[in-house]
């Protein structure tokens, strides 16, 4: 008897058009183990079983009258930042506890309209404002490869369904590594797609020159199919490119023979653990023993990257998150006046590091502060765009490592902001450049799962994910599963 | 540059966050050490070079003028905190 919740997104389709298993059985199989993992995991914050049934029902009866999308009957999870009508949707805040969206987000739409069955909505940094998901005002969630440890963040509920098989794959959102890192610590692919490659439409937002929602799959085809469908201009969201999808999937041919692959200086630093390095460099030598070559390349302006981020995107939380005010929705908090009702509302309903970077945006944004903070930001992200321009002008694509160490413990860094921002350090760069990367699972350092990173230029999905999933055909290094979730399988 | 406990009340009041005695001291030390990493952007040579606010050409984005329809009422107060028939009921704003 095959075990259902071992199925990857093209394994599971296989089985359900030739009819040898229905997505009410597959459902039911993930709500199980979602079930028996849950207390140890806390990946949801909202399984929503009811609704997952009978989505499966329809999946069922789409797939015998022949009518069924690429993603029919198949389970997945949505990070609890994208909008669900009726369903709530926390962000992992107190102050949208019980908000209730009216409209549901484009995604959400066109995994619908694909047919894709929802188990519920995954656990998540406040607002998207985290490295670890200690940030959440619903609990941390544990790294299925070790329980004491973090499983990355902001999206580590949907990294952690996706490695403990509580979902075939799920959705995720990346402000500066949120889907990457999560998936590096996790053993799962993390794709970022290029900025407005997907509808940021009923996206919560935290950073909204950022923001990006993509895939984290147990496989490199997986997210190339995922992204095909919900990738796309939108009349609903301004930023949303008008550039036509490609058929990513047909793109995963294997060969990246004669690709050149650029190797930066600055990703091999001083913070990078020794372990992850050696994991990394075996990774670039298995792409070119498949016939790619590695030259070595630099982008100087990376070291600043992380500086001009730790700017810019408090600076638009700040004016984002001023929306919480108590008045239209979430918690409200009565006080003396209404300038009294702000203040109470916002204090009991964020935590702490939302406060810290608001009050952040709000220091670099102040009279004063403006012209030597946010805009010299802005100009140090000029630059850091131009050392990619300048890169992609000599190589095809760029591989260093997802994060500078494998999983930590949880409660570490939850002290020191700073400690806990350096997570971001190679994977910042990239969102402040608007271009995509994906996180592909490169082997063990002690036992914990290490990620490499493939940067693409703009709108080059397609070249990424041919080399993630050449990689991936020849290491199979994404099969490798959390030990406690082959014990609850047994 | 550590921030002032003056200065960190001001930036609280322009944000209309409220905070308690222990949140007030941890976010100080918090706050300056951030914003003293950040500071290094101030030895980058930036002479001439335009800001980046987005990475990508946006381009404005227009639809046919023609009427729709908006959310009806109930949806729009679903979440409503507190309602006044058809409003959002807020505390008084002027004395």
């Amino acid at each position: 008897m095959i075990d259902l919740t071992s199925l990857t997104l093209s394994g599971a389709r296989g089985l359900l058009d030739r009819r040898e298993i229905s997505s009410v059985e597959l459902t039911q199989a993930h709500l199980d183990r979602i079930d028996r993992l849950e207390p140890q995991l806390n990946a949801y914050i909202r399984v929503t079983g009811d609704i997952a049934l009978a989505q499966a029902v329809r999946a069922d009866e789409a797939m015998r009258r022949g009518e069924a999308g690429e993603l029919a009957g198949i389970p997945m999870a949505l990070k609890d930042i994208l909008s669900t009508v009726g369903v709530p949707t926390t962000c992992g805040s107190r102050i949208l506890e019980n908000y209730v969206p009216q409209y549901n987000a484009t995604v959400v739409d066109r995994l619908a309209a694909s047919g894709a069955v929802v188990l519920g909505k995954t656990n998540m940094d406040e607002f998207a404002m985290g490295s670890s998901n200690e940030n959440s005002a619903f609990g941390p969630v544990h790294n299925p490869w070790c329980l004491e440890r973090v499983p990355g963040g902001s999206s580590g509920g949907s990294a952690t369904a996706v490695a403990s098989s509580e979902a075939v794959y799920a959705l995720g959102t990346d402000t500066g590594g949120s889907i990457r890192q999560p998936a590096a610590l996790t053993g799962t692919v993390g794709l970022k797609p290029t900025y407005g490659r997907v509808s940021r439409y009923g996206l919560v937002a935290f950073a909204s020159s950022l923001d990006q929602i993509g895939p984290i799959t147990r496989t490199v085809a997986d997210a190339a199919a995922v992204l095909g469908v919900i990738a796309g201009p939108d009349p609903r969201d301004s930023t949303a490119l008008n550039a036509p999808v490609p058929d990513y999937s047909a793109a995963l041919t294997g060969d990246i023979r004669g690709l050149r692959v650029g190797i930066p200086r600055e990703y091999f630093g001083d913070g990078l653990d020794s372990e992850v390095r050696v994991v990394v460099e075996r990774a670039i030598e298995v792409l070119q023993s498949l016939g790619a070559r590695a030259v070595p390349i630099s982008l100087p302006s990376s070291e600043h990257a992380l500086s001009t981020y730790y700017v810019i995107s408090p600076a638009e939380a700040m004016a984002n998150l001023a929306r919480y005010d108590g008045v239209r929705y979430g918690l409200s908090l009565p006080g003396d006046d209404i300038w009294s009702m702000y203040a109470l509302t916002r204090e009991a309903g964020f935590g702490a590091e939302v406060k810290r970077r608001i009050i952040l945006g709000t220091y670099v944004l102040s009279a004063g502060y403006y012209d030597a903070y946010y805009r010299k930001a802005q100009q140090v992200r000029t630059l850091v765009r131009r050392d990619f321009d300048a890169a992609f002008g000599e190589v095809d694509v760029i591989v260093g490592p997802t994060t500078p160490t494998p999983a930590f413990p949880i409660g570490a860094k939850v002290d020191d902001p700073l400690q806990m921002y350096l997570n971001d350090v190679y994977t910042v760069p990239i969102n402040m450049a608007g271009i995509t990367a994906v996180s592909v699972p490169a082997g063990l350092a002690s036992g914990l799962p290490v990620g490499v990173q493939i940067i693409g230029r703009a709108l080059d999905e397609e070249t990424i994910l041919r080399v993630g999933d050449a990689f991936e055909r020849e290491t199979g290094h994404n099969l490798l599963r959390p030990p406690m979730t082959a014990e609850v399988s047994a | 540059m550590p921030i002032s406990r003056h200065e960190l009340e001001h930036l609280c009041r322009l944000a209309h966050i409220a905070l308690d005695e222990s949140e007030m001291v941890d976010m100080l030390g918090q706050i300056s050490t951030v914003v003293d990493h950040v500071s290094r952007l101030q030895s980058v040579d930036t002479e001439g070079i335009e800001p980046t606010a987005y990475a990508v050409p946006i381009d404005s984005v227009v639809r046919d003028d023609d009427t729709e329809l908006s959310w009806p009422t109930e949806a729009v107060l679903t979440n409503a905190p507190r309602r006044y028939g058809d409003f959002f009921e807020v505390q008084s704003i002027f004395e």
